[in-house]
């Protein structure tokens, strides 16, 4: 997995409202201290646990918002912590932080219980934006039927979107786009997280192409309108607020 | 090990030894069964006409008296050649017969079988011949030796003996040899594979297994060992080039970085935020060759087919367009999809669109009309009975056919493209990609222009 984005000084810092607990299960010390250190400034509160057996005793116990879980560990391997934490129905967020990061392996981190997958080296900006998702999601009604953001809403079942009172024609694809943007509203998105989940493909393309879907999406939801909702996020990606 | 000692230990000729022994048998067993019936019959013949005749002298005796008797022996002996006779009165003096005296054998009171040898008188002087012969002592005391000559019973009996030993003999030299000369050629074709696997493990990668031509097992055995060994060959050459072209191409910019950070280091503090983010776009770079890399070995590796499943095509293609259009469109230019319906393949979906993802990249870097100045790229999918040709056609420079073979391979940038962004591996992954597929990767003249072409064998239709 590439990073693209850069870390700048305007990592989205979260508010108090949304700081999470985090349990971070990872053996490499200077790799979990840099990643504490960086989780603490954006205010979240982090553990650390260095090995899978203290791993699954903090996850089972202590009330976590997100886990974030390396492969390979002591004592125990990651994805078991994972499996045995499912197994005991604690069904907190976990996203895997590995090495071993082919399409075949985040299948398999998948489908040990995982929610979503992340490939060492990694920025830490995409790992916080997908840690944000994840714990948001965790939080979302599933029957929403309607999504709103300021005054721009989505209507799930008749696919639709609307600004104020005006219709806004989408094609399916940005529909797609427009929909994980707003399920992640308040949330930085990034431009692979939007590959993976509004195309399913599970690579980097060279050239931006993202940054075109986006453009034109901003055009149709933003353009005729005062306040912006789309917003990019220098170095990270895009997100979607009101405001 | 001496050369003879080496040929009995071939596979050959304890094959050959062991059909040698078993067909010694039969043969021993057929032949022999023969002789002993063959000798027996004619004993039996010999012994039964003997006691007819001794029966039939008894009779004569029993009517005649010792004159009828002698007279039929004396008659017999003059006409019968192969026959021995002797009537001999009480103390053994011959009364008459041919035979000149009592044989020892017929001593006594006891009648029965006796061989002995005789003097016969032929024109060509004495000779010593063997007799079988019944003696029985008629009443009187009168001695009865009733005889054939059994030379040449004995005779034929040599012969076939010497018939029999002889043929086994030659059939175990025959055979022996026979085992040994395959084994010999045999061995030697062995010695040849072997001299080339040594030659091999040596360190000469080029050199293959002999072949004699024949298609015999040996050559299907060569044939298979020579394309074990092309595999290799493109493996271990796929990754010299990877650690060589890993050598070059990552060290330089890691040589940039190190620079920049020790030229940081040495500066004030202003200048370290930029030298840092220059530093992380570089390791980002960095890292994506890196993956590509990774990514490449293991499809030429043929080991990533674990992606693989049945998936749509034309949808795939569609998708991966459809990303793109937007891209081309936004910089004026036109982009074409024709794309038909419903092709479904067993393939790595992933990996499918990474190709065409790499494929269409370049097409937006390097697809512009050099009059025109805009972008034109065209995508189409076609289906024959036996094929699927994806094809990514733009209305650049295109890449002269000198070149073609060349920039599939890992690290290779055409010249007049250094200036834009790229690692050079993105048509090594996919022609990995297509490799791995089992299909074809073919680069052509769009006229003007690059058309790349990908090739997927067509599963036979069921249905």
């Amino acid at each position: 997995m590439s990073i693209s984005a850069h870390i700048t000084d305007e990592l989205p810092a979260g508010d108090d409202a949304d700081t999470m607990r985090i349990l971070v299960i990872e053996d490499d010390r200077e790799a979990a201290s840099w990643l504490i250190k960086g989780l603490k400034e954006c205010g979240h509160v982090a553990d650390l646990a260095s090995d899978g057996v203290d791993g699954l005793e903090l996850a089972r116990d202590g009330n976590y918002d997100v886990l974030i879980v390396d492969r390979m560990l002591p004592k125990l391997d990651g994805l078991s912590v994972i499996r045995m934490l499912r197994e005991q129905n604690v069904m907190t967020p976990v996203l895997i932080l590995s090495a071993l990061a082919d399409v075949d392996e985040k299948v398999e981190g998948l489908r040990a219980g995982g929610d979503d997958y992340l490939g060492k080296p990694y920025a830490f900006s995409e790992m916080l934006a997908r840690i944000e998702g994840l714990s948001r999601r965790q939080g979302a009604e599933p029957q929403k039927t309607n999504i709103t953001v300021g005054d721009l809403s989505v209507n799930l079942l008749t696919r639709t979107a609307k600004r104020g009172d005006t219709q806004i024609i989408l094609q399916p694809r940005e529909f797609k786009l427009l929909e994980y943007l707003m399920r992640n509203a308040d949330n930085v998105v990034t431009r692979t997280m939007l590959l993976e989940n509004v195309w399913d493909y599970h690579f980097d393309p060279q050239t931006n192409v993202i940054d075109v879907h986006i453009s034109r999406l901003r055009a149709k939801i933003d353009k005729d309108f005062d306040t912006p909702l789309l917003h990019t996020v220098r170095g990270a990606g895009y997100m979607i607020r009101a405001g | 090990m001496p050369v003879s000692l080496k040929l009995l230990k071939t596979s050959t000729f304890r094959l050959a030894a062991v059909y040698l022994v078993v067909f010694l048998l039969s043969v021993g067993a057929i032949l022999g069964y023969v002789y002993w019936s063959t000798v027996a019959l004619l004993e039996q013949q010999t012994e039964n006409t003997i006691e007819a005749e001794v029966q039939g002298f008894a009779e004569q005796y029993r009517q005649r008296g010792l004159n009828g008797i002698l007279d039929t022996v004396r008659r017999r002996s003059r006409a019968e050649e192969d026959s021995v006779y002797l009537l001999a009165n009480q103390i053994g003096r011959r009364l008459a017969g041919n035979l000149a005296s009592l044989p020892q054998q017929a001593a006594g009171n006891t009648p029965g079988w006796i061989e002995f040898p005789y003097e016969v008188d032929s024109p060509r002087g004495i000779r010593h011949h063997q007799a079988k012969a019944f003696y029985t002592v008629l009443e009187g005391n009168f001695r009865l030796v009733v005889g054939r000559d059994v030379e040449e019973r004995r005779k034929f009996a040599r012969i076939i003996r010497g018939t029999l030993f002889w043929a086994i003999a030659l059939t175990l030299v025959l055979g022996v040899g026979g085992g040994l000369l395959m084994s010999r050629n045999f061995l030697r074709r062995i010695e040849q594979i072997n001299a080339s696997s040594r030659v091999i493990m040596a360190g000469n990668f080029a050199e293959r297994m002999p072949m004699s031509g024949a298609d015999d097992e040996l050559d299907r055995l060569s044939t298979a060992l020579n394309e074990m060994l092309d595999q290799i060959e493109r493996l271990m050459k796929g990754m010299r080039e990877v650690s060589s072209n890993v050598a070059h191409d990552l060290k330089t910019p890691l040589t940039r970085m190190r620079a920049r950070l020790e030229d940081a280091l040495r500066g004030n503090g202003n200048d370290h935020r930029d030298a840092l983010q220059d530093t992380i776009a570089e390791a980002d770079q960095l890292l994506n060759t890196f993956n590509a890399l990774l990514s490449i070995a293991r499809a030429e590796a043929g080991q990533a087919r674990e992606g693989f499943s049945q998936m749509d095509l034309c949808e795939m293609v569609r998708d991966i367009a459809e990303l793109y259009e937007p891209t081309v469109e936004e910089q004026g230019g036109e982009f074409d999809i024709a794309v038909c319906d419903g092709v479904d393949v067993f393939a790595d979906r992933q990996l499918m669109a990474q190709a065409m993802t790499n494929l269409l990249d370049n097409a937006v870097k390097y697809g512009r009309d050099s009059e025109q100045g805009s972008i034109k790229v065209a995508v189409s999918v076609e289906a024959t009975d036996k094929e699927i040709h994806i094809v990514v056609a733009d209305h650049g420079p295109g890449i002269p056919e000198a070149d073609r073979e060349r920039v599939k391979e890992r690290f290779v940038r055409l010249d007049e493209s250094r200036s834009e962004q790229g690692s050079g591996l993105g048509l090594s992954l996919v022609a990995g990609v297509m490799k791995l597929h089992n299909g074809r990767f073919e680069l052509e003249d769009n006229e003007p222009g690059l058309k790349a072409r990908l090739v997927l064998p067509r599963p036979a239709q069921d249905s």
